[in-house]
């Protein structure tokens, strides 16, 4: 596998798990894997990017303007944020989540309206996810990472077999189940037309 | 074994395979998972300090005592720990002493972005620079080979990007290396006028040593290529050079004090045009220009933030990316909802004091709509700045003056400042955010939690008792939560003559998450008071009135205790 795969959202969304899942991907199947992370004050509630990039040889760790292959956004005004750096064509797989920024909740701005619409305008395809939807189906509002990855492995055409194995490399042992049913159900997930 | 790791994880890693014994640390982003990921090695000791000083002069104590050792900092943490770092250079290492500092350009998570290279210089201190995690590891693992071969405390630099990043790392054993036995020697280990006189000419003996050395590690690596373009790099710069000019000749210093410059000269000959990328100063720039290599550098590059692929296309081949401008709504980082802090910058947003806060979550308080700080300089920084507005505006401007820091930042060197005030007749009022952790790097122990970075039970320092000790003439306990008796408290403490301490305690909300249920709202009237709380679970609608998001929300009940007109409601058990 080779891609270049850009994971945006807001501070505790568990991106970096995320990213590791898929760097565990990459540590399956032999394919060498970078991966930068954010770590510090900008987790906190902030816009945090990580940057996944596999492929035979990676050299530098981050994914630069213009370079991704995938955003995976866990929330849609994030997704809008860094659309700079998807390739022409490229795709968005969208947690049509909305978190609102500060600026927003104290009525200093407004939280941009149409997202999908102007994602669509924007990337080669655009897949959108209810994932804090299926997270809540579940019962567990933290697996909406998990969900994402699921919704991403079906994009990228990874058999559900390999993720699947990433996951479970992965988390901690207790919680596999409960992410594997979210991993199932992002997998699975048909978008409403 | 081949292993994803993260730099952090690898120059623990190099540590542990190189048969480190001791480590001490003081957390710092970008730096912390070094100490947190050695801990998870049974055989060697590894503890929180208070701070980096402290760290270092453990490190010494361990080294002279016949032991591998390191200490981890972040970029600042280096000015905290130079005082023992300069005399070390001169006692120089019994076991092999390695000095693991992380920079951090494009400020992350910090207050500047300077270059501990420069340290290397001044200290007379080799540094070596890792590109990778495998290089993290490998070249952690070298530094203590060199640290012992050339009797020096050796620097590893990493920076952000390498820090946080994880590629692949092959791991080995871990190498059995006794401990050194411990002769005394007041020559060596005394540094008094009459022996560090004698070292002094042992550190300049040693520079050159090394300096002629260097050019024969193989760790100086040179890539010929196309020869119209040489670049001089080092650490994870190289990866965004070969992947913007993957034609042009490679210069790639593993270890970047001393510069190889020998090395650099064979390669300046090689190449019609030498071009120096390094980022934050132009620190390998100024030494090859200083022995006459002509080069450019800083005349093409920022001495500000990150670099990245997409900068060295544009400045080298000018190449730009088109980016669009779109106006949309920044997200700043934000204190978490539940965050004890909230209640205490509302409260002094309220009274308009002036307030000069320090380093922690607690820095967000400058951020709209709390926006309640006036100064944050440095660890600790926050007591001699109040004492300071004191000293120089006299007593009706410590009347409405506070410092605030933060527990583990008042252990790390608040301490000190609040003697100071006390000893020197100070009237300032200090309120220490006790949250029982330290927050910003995400939990780690300190001497006041009661467990170690091993989390073995340890003694408790009473903050409270030892505020007392000092001298101050008042201190009071409150909950962060309690926004009356805050309020009521800091009106009193200002008003009252002679150092005030309040300790306002609550734990980190992302600590213990059993949370209460959610908050709700009924009958909004609009006025916006909770807004100004800056709760991220708080939103406000289109049509001005408050909705309490229950997915963040965790049921502190601040803002139903600022609503006015009792439409907020606490989450019933």
């Amino acid at each position: 596998m080779k891609s270049n795969i850009l994971i945006v959202g807001v501070g505790g969304q568990g991106t970096l798990l995320a990213s590791r899942i898929l760097g565990a991907l990459a540590e399956g199947e032999g394919s060498d894997c970078k991966l930068s992370e954010v770590h510090g004050m900008s987790q906190r509630g902030g816009s945090v990017v990580t940057h996944v990039k596999i492929a035979p040889e990676v050299t530098s760790p981050i994914v630069g303007l213009g370079d991704a292959d995938i955003i995976l956004a866990f929330e849609e005004l994030e997704a809008l944020r860094y659309t700079d750096f998807l390739k022409k064509g490229g795709t968005v797989v969208v947690n049509t989540q909305q978190i609102l920024p500060m600026p927003v909740i104290t009525g200093a701005r407004k939280y941009p309206e149409n997202i999908i619409g102007e994602l669509k305008a924007r990337a080669g395809k655009v897949i959108a996810v209810d994932a804090a939807a299926v997270a809540e189906e579940i019962g567990n509002l933290k697996t909406v990472n998990v969900v994402m990855i699921g919704a991403l492995a079906r994009s990228l055409g990874v058999p559900f077999e390999a993720i699947d194995a990433a996951l479970k490399a992965t988390v901690k042992p207790k919680l596999y189940e409960v992410n594997r049913v979210a991993l199932e159900r992002g997998y699975a997930y048909e978008e409403e037309k | 074994m081949r292993k994803l790791m993260l730099g952090n994880e690898a120059v623990a890693r190099g540590a542990y395979e190189a048969g480190v014994r001791v480590v001490s640390a003081y957390p710092g982003t970008p730096s912390t998972e070094v100490s947190e990921c050695i801990a998870g090695y049974d055989e060697v000791y590894a503890e929180w300090a208070p701070n980096e000083k402290v760290a270092l002069e453990v490190a010494v104590g361990a080294s002279i005592a016949g032991a591998r050792c390191m200490a981890c900092m972040k970029h600042v943490g280096v000015n905290v720990a130079a005082d023992p770092m300069f005399t070390a250079a001169y006692t120089g290492v019994n076991g092999g002493l390695v000095i693991l500092a992380a920079d951090d350009p494009g400020m992350h998570s910090s207050q500047n972005e300077q270059d501990t290279r420069f340290y290397a210089r001044s200290a007379h201190l080799p540094l070596l620079e890792p590109a990778d995690s495998q290089e993290a590891k490998d070249f952690t693992k070298m530094a203590f080979e060199l640290s012992e071969k050339y009797d020096t405390p050796v620097i590893v630099r990493t920076t952000t990007r390498l820090a946080h990043s994880q590629s692949f790392v092959e791991t080995a054993d871990r190498e059995d290396v006794p401990l050194r036995d411990y002769v005394k020697d007041v020559t060596k280990y005394t540094m008094m006028p009459s022996s560090a006189i004698g070292r002094h000419i042992v550190v300049e003996a040693r520079e050159k040593r090394l300096a002629a050395d260097v050019d024969g590690f193989d760790i100086v690596r040179e890539e010929m290529r196309d020869d119209s373009l040489g670049v001089v790099c080092s650490g994870v710069v190289y990866q965004y050079v070969r992947e913007a000019l993957p034609e042009a000749s490679v210069l790639k210093l593993g270890i970047v004090y001393p510069v190889a410059l020998g090395k650099v000269r064979e390669f300046a000959g090689k190449v019609k045009r030498l071009v120096v990328v390094e980022e934050l100063e132009p620190f390998i720039e100024d030494t090859l220009k200083a022995e006459g290599i002509a080069c450019e550098g800083k005349n093409i590059f920022s001495l500000q933030g990150e670099f990245s692929t997409a900068i060295i296309k544009e400045k080298l081949l000018g190449v730009k990316v088109e980016t669009e401008k779109k106006d949309l709504p920044v997200r700043p980082p934000v204190m978490c909802a539940g965050c004890p802090h909230r209640g205490v910058f509302y409260i002094l947003n309220k009274l308009k004091l002036t307030v000069s806060a320090d380093i922690g979550c607690y820095t967000l308080g400058a951020q709209p709509p709390l926006a309640a700080v006036d100064t944050v300089v440095c660890m600790g920084a926050s007591v001699g700045i109040a004492h300071g507005f004191e000293k120089a505006r006299g007593r009706e401007q410590s009347q409405k003056t506070v410092a605030v820091i933060g527990d583990s930042t008042f252990i790390h060197s608040g301490i000190t400042g609040l003697i100071n005030a006390v000893y020197n007749k100070s009237n300032i009022t200090l309120i220490i955010l006790d949250n029982s952790t330290t927050g910003m790097t995400g939990h780690q122990q300190h001497p006041a939690t009661g467990l170690t970075l091993k989390q073995e039970p340890a003694k408790i320092l009473d903050i409270v008792a030892l505020c007392k000790t000092v001298g101050c003439d008042s201190v009071r306990v409150t909950d962060s939560y309690d926004l009356a008796d805050l309020e009521k408290i800091i009106r009193e403490e200002t008003a009252r003559d002679g150092v005030s301490v309040i300790v306002a305690k609550r734990p980190c909300a992302l600590l213990d998450r059993n949370y209460p249920p959610a908050c709700t709202v009924e009958d909004c009237r609009r006025c916006g008071m909770c807004f100004r709380l800056g709760c991220p679970a708080i939103e406000k609608q289109a049509d001005g009135s408050a909705k309490i998001n229950p997915a963040l929300c965790v049921g502190c009940g601040l803002c139903a205790k600022v609503c006015r007109f009792g439409a907020i409601k606490e989450g019933r058990k």
